[in-house]
C-alpha cells in the first residue's frame, strides 16, 4: 500500500508520523502519573509501529502513472476492515455490559470492568469505530465514482482514516483508565478533542477539492448526505467540546458551559450527533448503494432533495426533547418537541423514497440478502424516526425518559437501521473492492440477515417491555398517595428482560462475526487468485445481473 | 452581552419562524424548477452506469 504513494507522500507520511511522536513523547513526559502520559505512550508507539510500515516501502519504486485513470481505493478497503474489527469489538463490549446490567457481579472487583468505564467503550466502539469507519470508507468510494474524479492526493485519505482510529484508540483506552468528560457520546478529553478536529478538518478538504475536480455537473444527493455530515459533526464537535484544561500536562478539563446552557449545548450535540453521524451519513450510503444493488434508479430525485433540506432544517432544532421536565425554560422544550414531530416528514420522505425505489425489484429482496440488509434498514428507519417523534411529545416522554424504552429505541435505531444498511453496503462493497463477483459465501450473509433481524427484535422487545413497566411502577400510587413500588421493586422486575436483552445483542454479536469471516475469507480468495496471476485488472461491479434503468 | 431571555424568545419566535418558511420556499423552487429536471434525471441515472473509471 505504501508502494502506491509517490516518494514525497511517503515523505509526508513521515514528517507527520515523526511530529504525532513528538507530541506523544511530550504528552508521556510532562504527564508522569496523570493518565494523559499513558495516552502519550500510546500515541507514540502508533506513530513508531506505523513509521516502520512506511520505512518498509519507502524505498519501493514510484507508482506508475497509470493510477490517475483509476479511483483510489487503498484507505476504503483498510476503512471496511478496521469498520469490522470495531463491529466486533464493539458489539462484543455492548453484549458484555448487557450481561452487567443481568449480573451485576461480573465487575470481577476490576474498575476498568465497571458498568460506568465499559458502556463508553462499547458506544464509541459502536458509533465511531464501526459506524465511522464505514462512513469514512463508503464516502470515499462514493465521492470518486459520483463525481467521475480520483481523489485529490493520496496522503490526505489515510491521515483521515489512521488519524481518526487513532482517535478511537485514544478514546477507549482513555474510558478504562477513568478518563472521561462526562458528556455523553463526546466523553474524550481535550487533546483527543483538538486531534479530531485536525483529522475532521482535512477529511472536508478532501471532499471539497474532489468536488471541485468533478467530471459530472450536478452533485449527486449521496454526497450532499455525507457533506451534511462532516460538516455539521465538526461544528458540533468544536463547540460542545469548548473545554479549559487544568494543565497542559493534564487530562483533565472543565466545559466552558454551565448548568441548563451546558445540558442544552451538551443534548444539541447529542441529538445531532444522532440526525448528522448517525441518519445523514448512512442516508448518503442509501442513496448510492441501495439503487446501486437494485439496478434501478432512486424513485425521486426530487424527493430526496426535498427530506435532505427538511432534515437538516428542522434536525438542527430537535435537541431540547432531551430536556423536558427540567430547568431548560418551557417554549424551548416546545421547540424542541415541535420540530421533533416535523421531522417525520422528512425522515418518512426518505424511507418511503428507499422502499419504492425497490417496487419493481422485489423478487431482488427476496433473493438478494444483500439487498435485504438495505430493505430492512429502511424499514427501521421509518420505524424508528416515528418512535422518535412520538416520545419526544412531552407527556409521552414524561413515561419513557429515565426507562429502558429509549434504550430500546437507539436501538432500533442503531442496530435495524444503522448496522444494517452498513453491512447492506459492506456486502455490495467488498466484491467490487476485492475484484470478485460476489461475496465468499451467499448462504453466510443469509446466515447474518436472519442473526441481525432476530437480535434486533428480540432486543427491542425486550426494551421496550422493560421500559414500560419501569414508566408505569415509576408512577403508580397508593391510596394514601405515596410510591406503590420502591426503585428497587422496578429493578427486580427488569431481570428477565435484561437477560432478553443480552441474548438479542449476543445474536447480533454472532451476525457481526460471520460477517468478519465471510470479508476475511473473501479478501483471502482474491488475494490467492492475485497470486496465481488470475487476477484481472476490472471486473465491474453487478456485471452479471445488472438492469438498467428504464427496463 | 446584553441579549437577555425576552429578547431572545422575540428573535426565535420571529426571525425564527421566517428565515425558516424562507428557506423551505426555496428549497421547494429549487427542488421543483422545470428545467432542473434534466440534471436531477441525469444525475439519478448516471450512478447506474457500471464503468468504474474515472473521467479524464
Amino acid at each position: 500500500m505504501v508502494s502506491q504513494l509517490t516518494t514525497s507522500e511517503r515523505q509526508y507520511a513521515l514528517v507527520t508520523l515523526l511530529l504525532l511522536g513528538l507530541g506523544g513523547l511530550a504528552m508521556a513526559a510532562m504527564g508522569r502519573g496523570d493518565p494523559i502520559a499513558v495516552h502519550g505512550y500510546i500515541v507514540l508507539l502508533f506513530a513508531i509501529g506505523l513509521s516502520f510500515v512506511v520505512m518498509a516501502g519507502y524505498y519501493a519504486p514510484e507508482p506508475d502513472k497509470d493510477r490517475l485513470s483509476r479511483y483510489y481505493d487503498d484507505p476504503t478497503r483498510v476503512g471496511i476492515v478496521l469498520s469490522i474489527a470495531w463491529a466486533v469489538v464493539g458489539m462484543f463490549v455492548g453484549v458484555w455490559v448487557a450481561a452487567l446490567l443481568a449480573w451485576p457481579d461480573l465487575t470481577f472487583d476490576q474498575a476498568w470492568a465497571s458498568f460506568g468505564r465499559l458502556r463508553p467503550v462499547h458506544t464509541s466502539g459502536v458509533i465511531f469505530g464501526f459506524g465511522g469507519n464505514a462512513l469514512i470508507a463508503t464516502s470515499f468510494h462514493v465521492l470518486q465514482r459520483t463525481t467521475r474524479a480520483r481523489l485529490p492526493g493520496q496522503f490526505a485519505p489515510w491521515f483521515v482514516l489512521l488519524g481518526y482510529n487513532l482517535f478511537c484508540v485514544v478514546a477507549a483506552s482513555g474510558y478504562l483508565i477513568g478518563v472521561t468528560q462526562s458528556k455523553e457520546y463526546a466523553e474524550p478529553e481535550w487533546y483527543a478533542d483538538i486531534w479530531l478536529v485536525l483529522v475532521w478538518v482535512t477529511y472536508f478538504l478532501i471532499y471539497l477539492r474532489t468536488l471541485a475536480r468533478r467530471k459530472e455537473p450536478h452533485i449527486y444527493v449521496a454526497n450532499w448526505y455525507y457533506m451534511a455530515f462532516i460538516l455539521v459533526v465538526a461544528m458540533l464537535h468544536i463547540v460542545n467540546n469548548i473545554a479549559v484544561p487544568i494543565s497542559w500536562s493534564s487530562a483533565k478539563s472543565y466545559s466552558v458551559y454551565s448548568g441548563v446552557q451546558d445540558a442544552m449545548v451538551q443534548w444539541w450535540y447529542g441529538h445531532n450527533a444522532v440526525a448528522f453521524f448517525l441518519t445523514a451519513g448512512f442516508l448518503g450510503m442509501m442513496y448510492y448503494y441501495l439503487p446501486k444493488r437494485a439496478g434501478r434508479p432512486i424513485f425521486s430525485y426530487r424527493l430526496s432533495i426535498i427530506s435532505f433540506w427538511g432534515i437538516t432544517f428542522f434536525y438542527m432544532w430537535a435537541g431540547s426533547h432531551h430536556l423536558h421536565y427540567t430547568a431548560l425554560p418551557q417554549w424551548v422544550q416546545t421547540l424542541g418537541m415541535t420540530f421533533s414531530i416535523m421531522l417525520l416528514v422528512p425522515s418518512w420522505a426518505s424511507a418511503g423514497n428507499a422502499l419504492a425505489t425497490l417496487n419493481g425489484a422485489w423478487h431482488k429482496v427476496r433473493d438478494d440478502a444483500t439487498l435485504r440488509f438495505m430493505m430492512v434498514a429502511a424499514v427501521f428507519y421509518g420505524l424508528s424516526t416515528f418512535e422518535g417523534s412520538f416520545m419526544a411529545i412531552r407527556p409521552v416522554n414524561s413515561l419513557s425518559h429515565y426507562t429502558d424504552w429509549t434504550v430500546g429505541h437507539v436501538h432500533a435505531g442503531a442496530l435495524g437501521w444503522v448496522a444494517m444498511i452498513t453491512f447492506g453496503s459492506i456486502y455490495a462493497l467488498v466484491p467490487w473492492m476485492w475484484k470478485r463477483e460476489a461475496m465468499y459465501s451467499s448462504r453466510l450473509i443469509e446466515v447474518h440477515f436472519w442473526l441481525a433481524l432476530s437480535g434486533t427484535i428480540v432486543y427491542v422487545f425486550a426494551m421496550w417491555n422493560s421500559g414500560i413497566i419501569q414508566g408505569l411502577m415509576w408512577r403508580t400510587y397508593n391510596e394514601s398517595g405515596s410510591l406503590t413500588y420502591s426503585f428497587i421493586d422496578s429493578l427486580v422486575a427488569m431481570h428477565p428482560y435484561y437477560i432478553a436483552r443480552a441474548f438479542g445483542g449476543l445474536l447480533f454479536l454472532l451476525g457481526a462475526i460471520v460477517a468478519a469471516y465471510n470479508v476475511w475469507m473473501t479478501i483471502r480468495q482474491s488475494k490467492l487468485e492475485a497470486a496465481q496471476g488470475k487476477e484481472d485488472a476490472d471486473i465491474p461491479l453487478f456485471a452479471r445481473d445488472a438492469v438498467q434503468a428504464g427496463e | 452581552m446584553d441579549l437577555d431571555h425576552d429578547t431572545l424568545v422575540a428573535l426565535s419566535k420571529s426571525w425564527g419562524l421566517f428565515y425558516l418558511l424562507a428557506m423551505s420556499a426555496a428549497v421547494m423552487v429549487y427542488a421543483l424548477w422545470p428545467s432542473n429536471r434534466k440534471r436531477f434525471t441525469h444525475a439519478k441515472l448516471s450512478i447506474l452506469d457500471n464503468d468504474d473509471k474515472p473521467l479524464e
